[in-house]
């Protein structure tokens, strides 16, 4: 019997604006298990960024239960969920969000300096073992301007996978990659699944969307398909199959 | 969450401006550079007039005739030409007084001193052998004239610095030589060690001592005498001594009880307060004046502060992301304001220190650094950056993790 990492019921999100009332969710529900990985697709507008935000506790549902490793998260206060965060979350964005004129390492560590029960020492051993884990330990002291893109995107990866979160969420984290970079950083997220961890990648793109195992499309708010992907595309293999005119890294 | 964490981040996000951090505290290094220095000189001038006056004399009780009397058309006599004082009051004084343990009659006129072809302007004080006591004044050679001159009314004197300088050649021995002061011939039988200019600015050493009874009797004649000098037993009974040289000369003036009194007393610690008073207005004020730049400096790292905070959105979106609670982004605001004020106040002393020790190489003016004014502008600045950093950091604080990480 495998775990339910996550577990919403008719989860609704609205928004005041002003006289207007937006329905940016009109009642999801779906679970997700421990070791899934889950594509969520839709066109703009269709209410990704936002349910992806309740997933990670930036943001609470209006109407609707939502059971986080078992915890229900509607009953938490801002600073529980900031712990929550902290502890069984790792995010990646778009835009890297990683801290200027600051080392690799250092930002990899971050999300460990709001944790008091880890040491210093704990802490760099991580953060090495992270870097690792996305192939950039020769790169720690390098400032993120001194990276490309991919590189910056995974050290954003490295610093969502050292506090051991129950699973990974992330927001069109390919959309400011180019092809080749976005196969490459696929190809690190299918690695991290197959290593056990639980994955929920927005996107709008459905070739990214066909190296995960389920994808769930969403329009307008709510749910219009939610399917098992049989054929499960390697990104390794697709990343080999580029042709050569694409080897340009973003 | 971990206050050595805190630290860390503070100061690394310190690490990652720090310019605009320099920047930041420019205002409290300037305050905390003008309070340490203005303190300084306000101090140290306050001291030196201290050490001025009390090289006058620190028990000194001084007492000159006075009069509200007018007469004429409404004008107040001239106090010299009061006669309410006389030797009686001496006498009197030094039988019954309990509190002064020396008293010296004096009178003194201005006049020409001559030696051979060298003249020179000045005055001639006479009074008894206590006076060089009440002064706390000793010769530098030659000895102080006795009861025996004075009884005699002898033509003998001690003169200051400023007298030798000016009447013999350098190197000649003065004791034993005779001046004529107003043609009156004296024999120098001492020399007074230099005393340099009092608090006024007068010089002390531009004076001749003789026996009063000879300034008396050979140069004005007159039988009163002009002031009376005193020293009470010590600085802290100069009160009791001078109520009871009050009683002491009303009755020896006899004084009915609804008479004003026909003497005024001072004595040197009023003055001595005078002067500290005035000295230490003067340290308000400048003090004043630094710590207004030192708030002005706090209001720099406020403005500052709110800007890095919109500036910095997105990062306190992304550490809110990771797990930061609204106390943490808070702590963290406020710490790097206060370690900016503490850095800036650190960097303020050593200025503030240094400024002053240069004011007082290359402008000669006397400056005394002191503690209190270095621990007084730390904790101001620790406080300083506490408040105005407080509401940047609880903007920051306040924040939505959404919208600050989506800001641009
Ligand atoms: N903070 C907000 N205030 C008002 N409306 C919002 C807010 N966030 C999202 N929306 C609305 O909710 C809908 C879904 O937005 P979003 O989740 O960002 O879509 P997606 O990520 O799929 O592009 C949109 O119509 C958007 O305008
Ligand atoms: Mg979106």
């Amino acid at each position: 019997m495998t775990k339910k990492i996550l577990d919403i019921q008719n989860l609704k999100r609205e928004f005041k604006m002003g006289e207007e009332i937006v329905r940016a969710l009109k009642g999801i529900s779906f679970s997700v298990d421990e070791g899934e990985f889950i594509t969520i697709m839709g066109a703009s507008g269709s209410g990704k960024t936002t349910l992806l935000n309740i997933l990670g506790c930036l943001d609470k549902p209006t109407e609707g239960v939502y059971l986080l490793d078992g915890v229900n998260i509607g009953k938490l206060s801002r600073n529980e969920l900031a712990k929550i965060r902290n502890e069984k979350i790792g995010f990646v964005f778009q835009s890297y969000n990683l801290l200027p004129r600051t080392s690799a390492i250092e930002n990899v560590e971050l999300p460990l300096l709001y944790n008091p029960a880890v040491s210093k020492s704990e802490r760099e051993k991580r953060a090495l073992v992270s870097l690792e884990a996305v192939k950039l330990s020769d790169r720690k002291d390098h400032l993120p301007n001194q990276m490309s893109g991919g590189q910056q995107q995974r050290v954003a990866i490295a610093r969502a996978l050292i506090n051991h979160p129950v699973m990974i969420l992330a927001d069109e984290a390919t959309g400011n990659l180019d092809t080749k970079t976005s196969y490459e950083i696929m190809a690190l997220i299918q690695e991290l699944n197959q290593q056990g961890k639980t994955i929920v990648f927005v996107t709008h793109e459905p070739d990214i969307a066909s190296f995960s195992s389920r994808t769930i499309t969403l329009r307008d708010g709510r749910i219009i398909r939610d399917a098992r992907n049989e054929n499960i595309r390697s990104a390794k293999k697709a990343l080999a199959e580029l042709p050569v005119s694409e080897e340009i890294e973003g | 969450m971990k206050l050595t964490n805190l630290l860390q981040i503070a100061i690394r996000a310190l690490q990652r401006n720090k310019l605009r951090a320099l920047l930041t505290m420019l205002g409290i290094i300037i305050g905390v550079a003008a309070v340490i220095a203005m303190v300084a000189i306000g101090q140290g001038s306050k001291q030196s007039i201290q050490a001025q006056l009390s090289s006058m004399g620190s028990n000194m009780i001084t007492v000159r005739p006075y009069s509200n009397v007018t007469v004429g058309g409404g004008a107040r006599l001239d106090q010299s030409g009061l006669q309410t004082l006389t030797l009686n009051d001496i006498k009197a004084i030094q039988s019954e007084s309990k509190f002064i343990n020396e008293v010296s009659p004096a009178v003194s006129a201005r006049g020409q001193v001559i030696n051979g072809n060298k003249n020179w302007p000045t005055q001639i004080m006479g009074v008894s052998p206590d006076y060089l006591k009440i002064r706390d004044w000793s010769l530098k050679e030659g000895v102080s004239f006795n009861n025996e001159n004075i009884a005699a009314a002898a033509k003998v004197c001690l003169v200051g610095q400023t007298i030798v300088n000016n009447l013999f050649n350098p190197g000649e021995d003065p004791v034993g030589k005779i001046i004529r002061f107003n043609k009156i011939p004296f024999t120098i039988i001492g020399v007074l060690s230099a005393k340099g200019e009092n608090a006024f600015g007068s010089d002390q050493d531009d004076i001749i001592l003789a026996p009063y009874t000879t300034v008396q009797q050979r140069i004005l004649a007159i039988p009163y005498i002009q002031n009376i000098y005193a020293a009470s037993t010590s600085e802290s009974t100069t009160d009791s001594a001078v109520a009871e040289l009050t009683n002491i000369l009303r009755k020896s003036h006899k004084l009915k009880p609804s008479d004003d009194d026909d003497f005024l007393i001072r004595t040197m610690s009023e003055l001595i307060n005078t002067f500290s008073s005035t000295s230490q207005l003067l340290t308000v004020l400048l003090t004043a004046i630094a710590a207004i730049s030192l708030v002005i400096g706090g209001i720099g790292i406020m403005n500052i502060m709110y800007v890095s905070v919109t500036e910095r959105t997105k990062e306190i979106g992304l550490r809110m992301s990771i797990g930061a609670r609204g106390i943490d982004i808070l702590m963290q605001f406020l710490i790097e304001a206060i370690v900016i004020s503490i850095i800036g106040g650190i960097i303020g002393v050593l200025l503030g220190i240094g400024a002053s020790q240069l004011i007082s190489i290359f402008l000669k003016w006397p400056t005394l650094i002191s503690v209190s004014s270095i621990v007084i502008s730390f904790a101001v600045c620790g406080i300083t950056g506490i408040f105005f950093g407080y509401y940047p950091a609880v903007k920051a604080s306040r924040l939505d993790p959404i919208e600050a990480l989506h800001y641009e």
